[in-house]
């Protein structure tokens, strides 16, 4: 009886440093990026976010063009990828739920989301930028190839997989009760689909979006590989950019003086803040639309 | 007189060439309540739900025989399920569920009008409001959530919710209500209630309610029929039925014997 309490008690504490351990990380982690930015913070301050100069010769650092290329990176490949994404779920999470084809499209999904991120890069710089060029160069553009677009193109296959399981699932746990009602009133499948399955299940297709928009802003390899690298903002969308990832990854090793090596810490901060306020907000969202209020 | 709204000729129902029903023939009178007993797993569910064509909806069901309507159309007496698009089939023979489903993500007021919502059938809000309330009003729900209709429908009872989901069958104005055990999930008094309703209802819908409660088919029917095993074993007046079984396996059910 003493011993079985003692386990118990032993257990707890185990739990307990191991979570504390966790946290403490974490906390170190955040509080790591804030003392290594400190110079870039106290030099910049919030005009870090504003200015569009980055320039490691004279030292003035900017974060504005990468914030941009950062968003609208992954919020283009969310929308590329959306219309996808909702054809799989629909067909894995309603039309073939088990059986010979929902295991193949199954497979497939998961092999694509297991193909390391550089071959990505490595397939988009050989055949996708080429692809986006020539299309530049029918429709008269700067036939640039590289560029936001391209980049966004490549996350939307990337990210593709991790949405579309996650809201094909939220889908199959639609409860059968309430298909029939709908079926027993007339609705057609379609109906079923759109006003019952979808309604039920938005918040684990939300869930799913924003796993997908995690992955797409801090992405980096594929990204770096197929943006362009500029260091202007992007004139539109064809443009060559930069996300804030892609940035750190390529200078890190050539980041010289203190204050160049301070504003990419700054510039991780950033992103961890900009990754975090998102999250907040999906967290909101999420609880916006849960069915019982 | 004799006045048939539904027929039933050589029905057989199975699931994956397992022969669930066989050879069923069967007439339902028009504002009468009948009664389907039967041990449970015997097809009762089977047997409505090809009523309504619902059964098709599972993989690998399948459905021979005919079952007939009373036709709208004055030129034919009576329509053929088999060849008439499901969709309007079921919206002329409307079904509740031995579990009460309403919607989680609509309004109790929503509910109500679901099957509009559904079929995408626009309503003016006058219209919307009157068809909420004579409704709620005719499964004596409306006192009850009247302050509460822009409310998800989750808080109420068992009870309640299955008599919203009643509601939301008879809003479509069908001409059947089929019954799968309504009150198998409900505690006595929610019950008794329905069963109330349901005897209340019979002057505006042809009722069929499955039940393996004897009481229940005693109370509430007109007819009952009894099947046993997938077969149809016997068919009549509740009362004669009751008080004198021609069937030695509809006598053992009655009293409790079989279950
Ligand atoms: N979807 C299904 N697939 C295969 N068999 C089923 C399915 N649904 C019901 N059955 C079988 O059909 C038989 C009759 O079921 P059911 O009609 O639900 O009986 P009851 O309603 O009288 O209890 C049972 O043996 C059951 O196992
Ligand atoms: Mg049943």
């Amino acid at each position: 009886m003493k011993l079985k309490l003692l386990n118990d008690k032993v257990f707890k504490n185990i739990l307990i440093i191991t979570t504390s351990i966790v946290l403490l990380i974490g906390v170190a982690f955040f509080i790591t990026l804030i003392l290594e930015s400190t110079s870039s913070i106290s030099k910049f301050g919030f005009k870090f976010f504003t200015s569009t100069d980055w320039d490691p010769v004279f030292e003035k650092f900017g974060a504005l063009p990468f914030i941009v290329g950062t968003l609208l990176t992954s919020f283009l490949s969310l929308l590329i990828a959306f219309p996808f994404t909702f054809a799989i779920m629909v067909v894995l999470g309603e039309y073939f739920t088990k059986g010979f084809i929902s295991e193949v499209l199954r497979y497939l999904t998961e092999l694509i989301s297991s193909i390391p991120s550089v071959v990505i890069g490595l397939w988009g710089l050989f055949f996708l930028v080429p692809a986006v060029r020539f299309f530049q160069i029918t429709f008269g553009l700067q036939p640039y190839g590289v560029g936001i677009f391209t980049a966004s193109l490549l996350l939307a296959f990337m990210i593709i997989p991790y949405a579309a399981s996650i809201a094909k699932d939220a889908m199959r746990l639609v409860p059968k009760d309430l298909k029939e009602a709908a079926y027993s009133l007339g609705a057609t499948r379609w109906e079923v689909i759109k006003q019952v399955m979808i309604p039920y299940s938005r918040s684990g297709i939300v869930a799913g979006i924003l796993l997908a928009l995690g992955r797409a802003l801090g992405e980096t390899m594929t990204v770096t590989m197929v943006i362009g690298n500029s260091h202007f903002i992007p004139k539109n969308l064809f443009s060559p950019g930069n996300t804030i990832a892609s940035v750190i990854a390529n200078e890190f090793t050539e980041a010289t003086g203190d204050l160049y090596l301070s504003s990419l810490i700054y510039l991780a901060l950033v992103l961890f803040l900009i990754t975090a306020l998102i999250n907040l907000l999906g967290k909101y969202i999420l609880k916006k639309i849960q069915i019982n209020h | 007189m004799i006045n048939s709204i539904l027929k039933i000729e050589n029905l057989s129902a199975s699931y994956d060439d397992k022969v669930i029903i066989q050879n069923i023939n069967l007439e339902f009178q028009k504002n009468k309540i009948t009664a389907i007993m039967g041990p449970s797993g015997c097809g009762k569910t089977t047997l409505l739900r090809c009523l309504n064509r619902m059964h098709e909806l599972t993989p690998n069901a399948k459905v021979s025989g005919k079952i007939l309507l009373e036709s709208t159309n004055l030129n034919d007496n009576f329509m053929e399920l088999n060849s008439t698009d499901p969709i309007l089939v079921r919206r002329r023979i409307g079904m509740v569920f031995q579990r009460p489903n309403p919607f989680p993500n609509l309004t109790i007021y929503q509910n109500v009008l679901a099957g509009y919502l559904l079929n995408g059938i626009k309503l003016k809000k006058q219209e919307a409001d009157e068809i909420v309330e004579k409704h709620l009003n005719l499964v004596a729900l409306w006192d009850e959530v009247k302050d509460n209709l822009k409310k998800h429908g989750t808080f109420l009872s068992g009870g309640q919710q299955q008599r919203l989901c009643i509601a939301r069958a008879l809003a479509m104005e069908p001409d059947v209500l089929l019954l799968d055990e309504p009150t198998s999930a409900l505690d006595p008094i929610s019950t008794q209630r329905i069963e109330d309703l349901i005897v209340e209802l019979q002057k505006t819908v042809t009722i069929i309610i499955v039940t393996h409660n004897v009481g229940q088919a005693g109370r509430v029917s007109d007819f009952v029929a009894f099947l046993y095993l997938g077969d149809l074993i016997e068919y009549g007046l509740t009362d004669t039925i009751f008080t004198n079984p021609k069937n030695l396996q509809t006598e053992k059910f009655l009293t409790g014997k079989i279950s």
